[in-house]
């Protein structure tokens, strides 16, 4: 085991743990933020979704060695109070179905609405592509980032 | 653990009381919840039945209304739906509701179960009962209060109002006395009119939004309680191969893991760890050898066995009207086609896991399961304990798709746990979800059309499937409209397991028999929705024999497809193919329009009739019926699912493609206006979406395919 200083929505938090162990079960099992699923483990479904620097990174793929300084952020500090642009829009247009994928799919979008504020439909598409939805809820997501577009 | 995963009455009330507050007498008159735990008095909240907790507001003036949702959530709403049932008869305002998950309580309540698209269909009549009992005894109470008739009471948003002196009472300062009156017998309690209802048919937001939007741990991986550790565990590689001997030394070198042991008849291996990543890769550090059961099975060779299969005839054929021998035999012309699908994971995208603590007297479980009721009696018979020792809180689920109807995760939750002596999160990483088993089963159909003097007069229809029960669907359409017809059934077995997956064989019949009706359609040269309307006619006015489905539902519903895709009359470069499917009790036709870019096929729209008797909640309802659409496309074109040697080749999601975004169509989905009461959404609209797709490719391309998935055989669908 080590001891790892890292920064997540804000807060520095001391974690042990080995290496090797990915930041997703680091911020599962040790920090309690469960919002941030599993679903792969090898960076393909994007259920894991995170902010690392501000850039969409699988948290599966990377391990808490390589956090080091950056600032991560997950859906639970996505916003102080739900009212993060996504989130209103999520919930205008009733976007769950399992709602398992969902934080992640936010976080995606999240972090293309913060580089790219009004997105055109394949710009859409190429920045969603890496989060599956098993239930099909796509046309839901894509309608609620164009309703958050331009109100970041 | 969160509130909503406890299942113990009186902490659950504990919890509660800190939000509603006030000190009352219990009542409690449909079995109470938890018995065994002492019903008696409860000081927090009257509890009116089994369904739903009356309770002042923190003001005294409102009303806390806790509606318990019986049924597990698998992502098709119920959680919310079936709540607006209750409330709609209750006259309660939505906003007054609290909904809670029940755990398991087969006492008090009817199939709790996720699958066949049910819930709702099943529990719509108790649950109006529900709530209009106890707006029954709430209208009596505010009745006896003030010294006048019921009848001149009425109920609404929460209220119960005198008009004449102007009067009005909440629920939850009637809830006391209301919980003291016996309860009405069953014929005095009115249930609305469809025209009378105001909640049901309106749109509502999904109950756990918030705890979704912020990542609130409601989900069976997200349970943690203290001294919880993980478990993972090492299964056949193959099919047909079992544990000869292993080496942990590796595994028990990892730091975190506590424990490795043999378990599920000495032929799989647990690992027992502190945390997810130190169980996985203890696992991944063991070392197994082994060995074979016989032969051991390949996609290519059952494919072989599965095509001669179809040309035998079966023992027992399943439908049998008139005389199909002569009628192939004297027809002007005979089409033949063969269709076939493989084998399908269900993927949902929260992997197989359950919570498990079994202790010398008791045996706890919480997680993801479609089925509680089963699970509690293989667990109870795995373990030989009493059924009554075991209990099962239920969590939202990540999807299940059918795949949570199947208890494997959780017997081997179970298990662990008590071998291990310990509370457990039994946990299964992607690759053993995609390769532990449980199949949509691989499966082939030879459809026959027997035609003479322009009509279609035979239809035979031979299906072959591997550990998949009866392929064939004997009471549906075409069943009823042709005079001759025969339909056999060869199940074939296998040592891959298999289950039920959303929409369970007609996931893939309805999209062959759907295409294979659309070239039956162009050998007469007919309209393929007209074709199909002579057809139901036919099943109306003179049908042949006895079938499921109603003849004039399904004309309506391919009308109403047919009218809102403007049928026919699509812009040049827009080519449309249409599918209509009666499965699960509901109704739906499809039209699909797929458009050239360069020389690739795209599925830009789908429009999708529904007719499910009455709509409960709109939003959430024209999701489920787009989702089955869009899942219904994605696995017929891109899911692919093979063995080699027993083994299966595809163990995550960088090999298995699941249809993304981008890839999806607009979807446009229209419900036929009824007062017939409700059926399900979970599963209908999937199985005649991959028909209305290749139908509309055969336009676009020329090509008819009868291979799943299509990309197989298509080569410019990328």
């Amino acid at each position: 085991m080590a001891k790892y200083n890292i920064t997540v929505n804000g807060k520095k938090h001391k974690v042990e743990a080995d290496p090797d162990t990915p930041l997703l079960w680091v911020l599962r099992d040790n920090l309690g933020l469960y919002g941030t699923k599993y679903g792969c483990g090898i960076g393909e479904c994007g259920t894991c979704t995170i902010h690392y620097n501000g850039n969409a990174m699988r948290s599966c793929s990377m391990t808490v060695a390589d956090v080091g300084e950056a600032a991560i952020t997950t859906i639970e500090g996505l916003s102080p109070d739900a009212s993060h642009p996504l989130q209103q829009a999520w919930r205008e247009h009733d976007v769950p179905q399992c709602g398992y994928c969902q934080a992640g799919q936010i976080m995606s979008a999240a972090a293309l609405l913060a580089t790219t504020p009004n997105p055109d439909d394949e710009e859409i598409d190429a920045a969603m592509y890496a989060n599956i939805c098993r239930c099909g809820t796509y046309n839901y997501i894509k309608a609620a980032i164009k309703t958050a577009a331009g109100k970041m | 653990m969160t509130t909503e995963l406890q299942h113990n009455r009186r902490q659950f009330l504990k919890i509660t009381a800190t939000v509603g507050g006030g000190m009352m007498l219990g009542f409690s008159w449909l079995k109470p919840y938890g018995e065994a735990e002492g019903a008696g008095i409860i000081t927090d909240f009257i509890e009116l039945n089994g369904y739903l907790k009356i309770a002042p507001d923190a003001t005294g003036k409102g009303s806390v209304i806790t509606i318990l949702s019986p049924n597990p959530e698998v992502g098709q709403n119920v959680k919310t739906s079936m709540p607006m049932i209750v409330a709609e008869e209750l006259c309660a305002n939505w906003k007054d509701v609290v909904v809670e998950q029940a755990p398991l309580n087969t006492a008090v309540f009817k199939r709790q179960v996720a699958g066949g698209s049910q819930s709702i269909r099943q529990t719509w009549a108790t649950l109006r009962n529900a709530g209009a009992t106890a707006k029954h005894l709430l209208v009596e109470a505010a009745a006896q209060q003030w010294g006048v008739p019921a009848s001149e009471c009425e109920a609404s948003g929460s209220f119960v109002k005198h008009s004449p002196s102007d009067r009005r009472a909440s629920f939850g300062s009637l809830a006391a006395a209301a919980a003291k009156l016996t309860p009405p017998a069953p014929e005095a309690v009115k249930l609305k009119d469809p025209s009378e209802f105001t909640l049901i048919g309106t749109s509502q937001g999904n109950v756990d939004m918030e705890a979704i939007l912020t990542g609130k741990p409601v989900f069976g991986l997200d349970q943690k309680v203290p001294g919880m550790l993980y478990s993972t565990a090492l299964r056949p590689p193959a099919f047909g191969q079992k544990l000869k001997s292993y080496d942990d030394k590796a595994a028990r070198a990892v730091n975190g893991v506590k424990d490795v042991f043999k378990f599920g008849n000495d032929n799989k291996i647990a690992v027992v760890a502190i945390s997810t990543w130190a169980a996985i890769k203890g696992k991944k550090a063991l070392q197994a050898v082994w060995e074979d059961e016989g032969t051991l099975e390949s996609t290519a060779t059952q494919y072989e066995a599965m095509r001669q299969k179809l040309d035998e005839a079966a023992a027992q054929p399943k439908r049998n009207d008139g005389d199909v021998k002569a009628a192939f035999a004297t027809a002007d012309k005979v089409i033949e086609r063969v269709f076939e699908a493989p084998y399908l994971p269900h993927n949902p995208m929260e992997p197989g896991n359950f919570f498990a603590n079994v202790t010398a007297d008791k045996v706890e479980l919480s997680g993801p399961a479609q089925a509680p009721e089963r699970f509690r009696k293989e667990v109870a018979d795995l373990l030989k304990r009493d059924e009554n020792t075991v209990s099962i809180g239920l969590t939202r689920m990540g999807g299940g798709f059918g795949r949570r109807l199947r208890g494997d995760f959780v017997l081997e939750a179970a298990e662990i746990s008590s071998l291990a002596k310990a509370p457990v999160q039994h946990v299964y990483t992607r690759e053993d979800d995609m390769t532990a088993g449980i199949y949509r089963p691989a499966c082939m159909y030879k459809f026959r059309a027997a035609i003479k003097g322009g009509q279609l007069v035979g239809y035979h229809l031979t299906g072959a499937g591997l550990n998949a029960g009866n392929v064939v669907r004997e009471n549906f359409f075409p069943v009823g409209a042709i005079e001759h017809c025969l339909m056999e059934s060869h199940d074939m077995p296998s040592k891959v397991t298999t289950g039920p997956w959303r929409a369970p064989v007609t996931n893939f019949l309805a999209s062959a028999e759907q295409s294979f009706f659309d070239e039956i359609a162009e050998a007469l040269g007919k309209d393929p929705v007209q074709f199909r309307i002579e057809l139901f006619e036919r099943a109306r006015t003179n049908p042949v024999g006895k079938f499921e489905y109603d003849a004039e539902r399904s004309i309506s519903v391919m009308k109403l497809a047919s009218e809102k895709s403007n049928w026919g009359k699509a812009p040049v470069g827009i080519h449309q193919g249409f599918s209509a499917y009666f499965c699960h009790n509901s109704y739906v036709a499809e039209v699909a329009e797929v458009k050239m870019e360069g020389r690739k096929p795209v599925v830009k729209r789908v429009v999708c009739a529904v007719d499910c008797g009455i709509v409960i909640n709109p939003v959430a309802a024209i999701n489920q019926c787009e989702g089955g659409v869009i899942d219904g496309i994605g696995h017929a074109m891109y899911g692919d699912f093979t063995l080699e040697k027993g083994k299966p080749q595809q163990d995550n999601f960088d090999k298995f493609r699941l249809i993304r975004m981008g890839e999806q169509p607009a979807v446009e989905v229209h419900f036929v206006k009824s007062n017939i009461d409700p059926t399900g959404l979970g599963e209908p609209t999937l199985p005649p979406a991959g028909g209305a797709v290749a139908n509309a490719f055969y336009k676009a391309t020329g090509q008819r395919v009868y291979v799943q998935p299509f990309v197989k055989v298509m080569k410019n669908l990328g």
